[in-house]
């Protein structure tokens, strides 16, 4: 799957990596690379593998076939200073909940080896990171889940890491926080640090990643730059249409035939893809095909993992 | 390319050294702690209470009993059994308590375990701390025992160590037996574990009170290992034998610590 021969910078790099639980294949023979500053996304709905694949890479869970390095390391023999460069956001939070705000800061940096005068210096930026300043000396407890993911997010780069996982970094922030988050890890990526995330929101891989493999079933069933992938698999535009009753799609998914280039079919509306919406259109008055609603948009990474999968990331 | 060739190369800081890693968790527990201070002084009044109730009380009617082939005031002999218990239920109870609410709902070591820290670490480190909280109530308990004229020798003194030695001991088993419970009615089998350990340890009686068979049986128990030694050193009747006790219990750290250690890769490594 991972394009060309192996790239020289790759600050991660698996071949047939896989994980089994017993006789259960969450990791089902993985390929790619992470290439040193690029934001790395894993896409792919529940259950494909993602944060299994994660917990390798950041060493607490050890692979069960194939090759793996992080940094240039074995993690099956150098997991602790694999750890010592890298920050951990897992899909949990596993904040330190009988210590204060602040004390996070400083004993998960002790944790690391680093000393209290370094850590106070960075703990004091990263509280302003995180907007969480006035509550440094608030128990964790009483935070809100949003505060609680910053805190988590926040934590993770008191290491100054090179390489930074985050799993789903944004579930359960409200829009201002998540956009806030983005530029911060914009931030980051100006200042060279690799970022691998996984998400199940489109728009934020869109947004984000550099490149990014498309996951599903303990599979990586493509690979590429966002926009890569949307030219490769589906037309630049999409006509999402929605009937008043399921026979009335049905008929008109007989009659739109030549109409678009192809369509999908859901439970509750057509997708028609077509690289020209108006000629679309005009085909589909000519066929007094009549939708509910009728809307016409970019197609956008949804659109892949459907052509790829054949299932919405919602399922 | 090695670990050691990128810290050559200036490419990555110099690991933390792995023989003092664990410090780090201990060094959490105190700050941990800092906080809630006041905790630590219940273990200054629980001396007075074990000691004032079933010692001086009982103390008075019992009368002398016969340790080491010679009479000994009642409350001298059972004041040390009652400090090497108290050093036993000290690292059982909390030990097991705290830990496994960290393992099973905090997820405090999943965090841990994301950092340069290694299961034994963890192992390692929960039970340094068990030991420096021990030490801290069996000075208490000792001061206690002195002042109350329950300690017959300079020995005494020795008997500080011979405490943290127990609470490293019964810590070590506590954590790795901790790792076995699933939920927190589980806790009952620590108690069952631990109730006739406490009863039958001579720590109310001398051995010789036994039947032989049970006595025999006692002087393999772990909590025996431990009465005998504080007995001996609080009465000053020290001799050799006494680093069979020692050894015993060290063998229990070690068991403890490596079970541990395992498990707990087993269960938040998978
Ligand atoms: N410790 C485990 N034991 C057994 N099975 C597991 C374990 N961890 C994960 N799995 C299984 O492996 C599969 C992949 O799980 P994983 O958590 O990697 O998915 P994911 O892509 O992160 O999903 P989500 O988007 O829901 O977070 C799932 O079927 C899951 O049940
Ligand atoms: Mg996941």
């Amino acid at each position: 799957m991972v394009d060309g021969p192996l790239h020289p910078d790759a600050l991660v790099r698996a071949r047939g990596l896989t994980k089994a639980f017993g006789d259960f294949v969450a990791v089902d023979g993985v390929d790619f690379e992470v290439r040193r500053g690029e934001v790395f996304g894993f896409l792919g709905p529940n259950g494909a593998g993602k944060t299994s694949t994660m917990r390798m890479i950041s060493c607490v869970s050890p692979s069960t076939g194939g090759e793996l390095s992080v940094l240039h390391l074995d993690p099956r023999t150098d997991g602790p200073a694999i750890r010592s460069r890298i920050g951990v956001v897992p899909q949990e939070d596993n904040l330190d909940t009988e210590l204060s705000v602040w004390d996070n800061f400083i004993v998960y940096g002790r944790y690391f080896g680093l000393p209290r005068r370094v850590l106070r210096e960075r703990a004091q930026e990263l509280l302003e990171f995180a907007r969480l300043t006035d509550r440094r000396d608030d128990r964790v407890d009483p935070l809100s889940g949003g505060m609680k993911r910053r805190l988590t997010i926040a934590r993770a780069l008191i290491n100054d890491p090179d390489l930074v996982l985050l799993d789903e970094p944004t579930t359960g922030l409200d829009p201002q926080a998540r956009h806030l988050l983005w530029d911060r890890l914009y931030g980051l990526k100006r200042r060279g640090v690799t970022l691998i995330i996984t998400t199940h929101y489109m728009d934020e891989a869109e947004q984000l990643c550099d490149r990014l493999v498309v996951m599903d079933q303990g599979r990586i069933v493509d690979e590429g730059s966002p926009r890569e992938l949307i030219h490769r698999h589906v037309t630049p535009e999409v006509i999402e249409l929605r009937f008043a009753e399921p026979a009335e799609q049905e008929a008109a998914l007989s009659s739109a035939g030549e109409a678009a280039e192809r369509i999908e079919v859901l439970a509750d509306r057509l997708l028609l893809y077509t690289r020209d919406a108006e000629a679309t259109h005009r085909a589909l008055a000519e066929r007094s095909i009549e939708p509910l609603t009728e809307l016409t948009r970019r197609a956008s990474l949804e659109d892949v993992f459907l052509a790829l999968t054949g299932r919405t990331l919602e399922e | 390319m090695s670990v050691q060739d990128l810290v050559d190369h200036g490419r990555i800081a110099p690991p933390l050294d792995p023989r003092k890693r664990f410090l780090r968790l201990t060094e959490r527990n105190v700050v941990g702690y800092v906080r809630a201070w006041p905790i630590l002084l219940t273990g200054v009044v629980e001396p007075f209470l074990y000691l004032l109730s079933i010692g001086i009380g009982v103390g008075a009617l019992v009368g002398d009993v016969t340790y080491a082939g010679r009479q000994v005031p009642y409350e001298t002999f059972v004041a040390s059994g009652m400090l090497a218990t108290a050093a036993m239920n000290g690292a059982v109870f909390d030990t097991t308590f705290n830990f496994f609410i960290r393992l099973r709902y905090a997820k405090l070591y999943d965090a841990i375990l994301a950092t340069p820290l290694e299961p034994r670490d963890v192992a390692l480190g929960e039970v340094t701390w068990a030991l420096m909280r021990g030490t801290f109530y069996s000075a208490a308990f000792l001061v206690t025992m002195a002042l109350f004229g329950l300690t017959e020798s300079w020995w005494a003194v020795a008997a500080l160590p011979a405490t943290v030695l127990i609470g490293a001991a019964f810590a070590s088993i506590g954590l790795a037996g901790a790792t076995y419970l699933r939920s927190f009615l589980d806790f009952d089998f620590v108690n069952l574990a631990i109730t006739p350990m406490f009863l039958f340890s001579a720590t109310f009686f001398p051995l010789s009170q036994y039947p032989d068979a049970l006595a025999t049986v006692i002087r393999f128990t772990p909590l025996y290992q431990g009465v005998a030694l504080c007995r001996a050193l609080t009465t000053g009747e020290v001799g050799v034998g006494l680093l069979v006790h020692v050894a015993y219990l060290l063998a229990m750290v070690a068991v403890g610590v490596a079970v541990a250690s395992r498990r707990i890769d087993g269960l938040l490594r998978s």
